[in-house]
């Protein structure tokens, strides 16, 4: 066994131990439900990886692409709102068509007089009329199905589809997008990109933020549905608590009272419904993730992924090898953000609600950066361990550093007030910790935990 | 002829001179960036976190002059603890840089390596500043409130519109205006700030006649300390001082940045002031200033407003878009490596 093979399995052995020890020590739903959320984030900080250590992309624009996944887990999995469609569907599906009418007179007008001086007024005159016209149509159509029922839709819903099918479509909104901005913005310096990003990922966001018609805004989508069994069904359910009893043999026939062990066993079918469902998550991410990283594994290793890295390492040789540098870089942009999109309708999909107003590029943007960087950049399995590892502090940072602080300050009276300040701002040494985390490793180890493999083949 | 002074009136009071306020407080965060850019060749991400950074030191000596009774008497303390903040944030700034920035530095990482450093030192700045202060909105501003109330300009003049002009929007354009003027004097007339242009313009020719870059990159620091301090807190006594903020004001500075030419200082003030007026002026609702204008059976039904002030982001971004795409060194040429 080789060097580079034991510091897999140690990484995997650490993570599996991390979650045996939140099982063991505080309970197997949190376990559970920090382990999902860590599957979501290795799928996000993957998809960054196929663009930063494959390609050396620096993409900050990682909630916007999370933002448009949970978009498409609202628009495929909620039932239409057949009442605004009929009050405003035509007024849409009309401004709809004038936007791609607009946007292809300006492609033309692109083509057609490249060369002349005032191409870029032609084109600005072309858009404002373009809204103006749309504006004709869009302003009432929006007005009229923002006041069908506004307590409860109030938006033109979805399409009614098993919200499993979002992960699919969350992966093509993000990539469409993506597909636009690198068009713009690759090909220009790569911290202009940085900004690019950064910008639109805030403009998508303030679009979910305010077009009410499309996500309800500040309103929230709640209720999605899910793909995996409901607790309260899972709690009338035969099979389910026959299962439940059989597993806990052992602790039941201990009762000798029937009360008692009804009871008993009624709490412990509670709390295994919830456990279920979770593991049922857990199964459903741990497909998707092992798929992602199969595929994302092979492409590495693949013609094309040495083609990434001689372009990534040397940007002017690899075009002078013929590579075309621009084109590659979009299509790894594109994928990548495609691989954000998913994880992002992923995570909705287990929410089973959707507010725009609770994504921040803090955890959204540079939390996921973290988890890149300390696990490795360029190493599939080191993004995964790195999501793991990230996550993980991130949620038990606020009693470890609570527990320390609770040390530290022991000498100290109770109503001190440096100690009572010390206590109330507990949940913000997680930015601490991650941020000299993320200072140490990029001075210490910079490529990571689990370095980046070269196979020469 | 009182109907187009009561709608210019109104342009002053809701977009000139807001727009100016603002656009000052951004020409001042663009400065900062630029100057990173020009001298130390990175993006600082953790720009608008400094800010908050010197805004945090204001306020604790503000805070600590008062616990003393030291006022300014109309004037705002802040004006007083100001230098001494100044001088916080520029020791602050001098440590990152000796025990961050340095290394990579000396290694020459790429540019992007720098800017995610600097992630990593935006996330330290967000807790110590949460650490110390709290994330919770503080008022700290004392003194006069007004320069001219609006119901004073509508006695004064006899209009119908009001012109309210804050102590803080005249103070922020008055120190935006001293500011720039020292550091254009000092970039242009002095040998240290001509030195510092010619490590701009090219390293290499720079460090060969003699130029010490380690004083360059000390100024750089003690400009960009100083730079961040101001404009935080004259955004943070403008508005009031919430931590998470600044980290939204990364956006509109970078735009303003690139905007007026990255690396090239009269861009980045050019370009504050036109990212600042276009996003007020797009997002403003102009139904009152047509009513002034338009005859009455013209009047405007809906708000007259091109964007929802939610799209303000948006607005400094397609600016931004279009200059990338039109003009990718800037209005002012700036760096285009």
């Amino acid at each position: 066994m080789n060097k580079t093979n034991r510091n897999e399995i140690l990484a995997i052995l650490i993570m599996v131990s991390l979650f045996l020890l939140v099982g063991f020590g505080q309970s197997w739903s949190l376990s559970l439900s920090i382990l999902n959320m860590c599957i979501i984030s290795a799928i996000m900080s993957m998809g960054i990886n196929i663009q930063w250590g494959y390609a050396g992309i620096f993409n900050v624009g990682i909630m916007g692409f999370t933002a448009l996944g949970g978009l498409a887990a609202v628009l495929v999995s909620y039932s239409p709102v057949g009442e605004a469609w009929r009050v405003g569907g035509i007024g849409m599906i009309i401004s709809l068509f004038l936007l791609t009418l607009t946007i292809v007179a300006v492609f033309f007008i692109n083509r057609i007089f490249r060369n002349h001086s005032y191409k870029y007024w032609i084109i600005g005159l072309t858009i404002i009329i373009g809204l103006i016209l749309i504006n004709l149509f869009f302003r009432p159509a929006v007005q009229a199905i923002e006041n069908v029922n506004p307590a409860v839709t109030g938006f033109l819903g979805g399409l009614g589809l098993p919200i499993i099918f979002s992960w699919i479509v969350g992966g093509l909104f993000a990539a469409g997008v993506a597909f636009v901005i690198g068009k713009i913005a690759l090909g220009l310096r790569s911290d202009y990109l940085a900004i690019a990003t950064l910008g639109i990922s805030e403009i998508i966001i303030a679009v979910l933020k305010h077009e009410d018609w499309l996500s309800r805004g500040v309103k929230n989508v709640i209720g999605l549905k899910r793909p995996v069994p409901y607790e309260i069904d899972l709690q009338k359910t035969d099979w389910f608590i026959s299962l439940i009893s059989y597993l806990n043999t052992s602790k039941l026939s201990r009762i000798s009272d029937s009360i008692e062990s009804e009871k008993l066993l009624n709490q412990l079918v509670i709390e295994g419904s919830s456990i279920f469902v979770k593991l049922s998550y857990m199964i459903l991410f741990t497909i998707v993730l092992l798929f992602i990283l199969y595929l994302s594994n092979k492409a590495q290793f693949s013609p094309w992924g040495r083609m990434m890295r001689a372009i990534r390492d040397n940007e002017t040789s690899a075009n002078a090898m013929g590579k075309n540098v621009v084109k590659r870089h979009l299509q790894v942009f594109v994928i990548g953000s495609a691989v954000v999109g998913i994880a992002g309708a992923m995570m909705i999909t287990q929410n089973g609600l959707f507010t725009p107003s609770s994504f921040l590029p803090l955890r959204y943007t540079f939390l996921i950066w973290v988890m890149v960087i300390v696990g490795g950049s360029g190493n599939n399995l080191g993004s995964i361990l790195g999501a793991f590892i990230v996550w993980f502090t991130w949620i038990e940072a606020a009693p470890v550093s609570q527990f320390l602080i609770e040390l530290f300050t022991s000498g100290l009276e109770d109503n001190n007030n440096f100690k009572l300040h010390l206590i109330d701002s507990v949940p913000y040494f997680r930015y601490l910790i991650m941020g000299s985390v993320l200072l140490l490793i990029l001075r210490y180890r910079p490529e990571g935990i689990l370095p980046e493999k070269i196979r020469h083949s | 002829m009182v109907d187009l002074l009561n709608a210019l009136i109104v342009l002053l009071n809701y977009i000139f001179i807001p727009a100016l306020s603002y656009g000052s407080q951004l020409a001042l965060g663009a400065l900062g960036v630029s100057f990173i850019y020009a001298i130390l060749r990175f993006a600082n991400f953790s720009h608008g976190d400094l800010m908050s950074f010197g805004a945090m030191m204001t306020i604790l000596f503000t805070w600590l002059l008062q616990s003393y009774g030291i006022s300014l008497g109309f004037l705002p303390t802040a004006i007083l603890a100001l230098p001494l903040a100044i001088i916080a944030t520029i020791l602050f700034s001098l440590i990152t840089d000796r025990f961050v920035f340095r290394h990579y530095r000396t290694k020459k990482s790429t540019p992007v390596v720098l800017a995610m450093v600097s992630i990593g030192v935006m996330f330290v700045i967000q807790a110590i500043v949460r650490i110390i202060i709290g994330p919770d909105d503080r008022q700290f501003f004392d003194g006069q409130k007004f320069i001219m109330k609006a119901k004073q300009f509508k006695q004064i003049t006899g209009l119908n519109e009001g012109l309210a002009i804050k102590s803080t929007q005249v103070i922020t354009i008055l120190v935006t205006i001293i500011l720039v003027s020292l550091l254009f004097w000092f970039l242009q007339r002095t040998r240290t700030g001509k030195s510092m242009r010619a490590f701009s313009d090219n390293e290499d020719l720079a460090l060969l006649s003699g130029i010490n870059p380690d004083k360059v990159v000390f100024i750089t620091w003690l400009i960009v300390g100083a730079l961040a301090t101001v404009a935080g807190t004259l955004y943070g006594l403008d508005k009031s001082f919430k931590p998470f903020t600044y980290l939204g004001l990364v956006l509109p500075i970078f735009a303003s940045a690139i905007v007026g030419g990255i690396g090239s200082p009269i861009g980045a003030v050019v370009g504050g002031y036109v990212i600042a007026f276009s996003e007020i002026m797009v997002t403003y609702a102009y139904k009152k200033f047509f009513i002034y204008l338009l005859p009455k059976s013209l009047e405007p039904s809906g708000l007259v407003q091109l964007l929802s002030t939610d799209y303000k982001f948006a607005v400094s971004f397609s600016i931004l878009v279009i200059v990338l795409l039109i003009r990718p060194s800037g209005i002012f040429k700036g760096r285009t490596l």
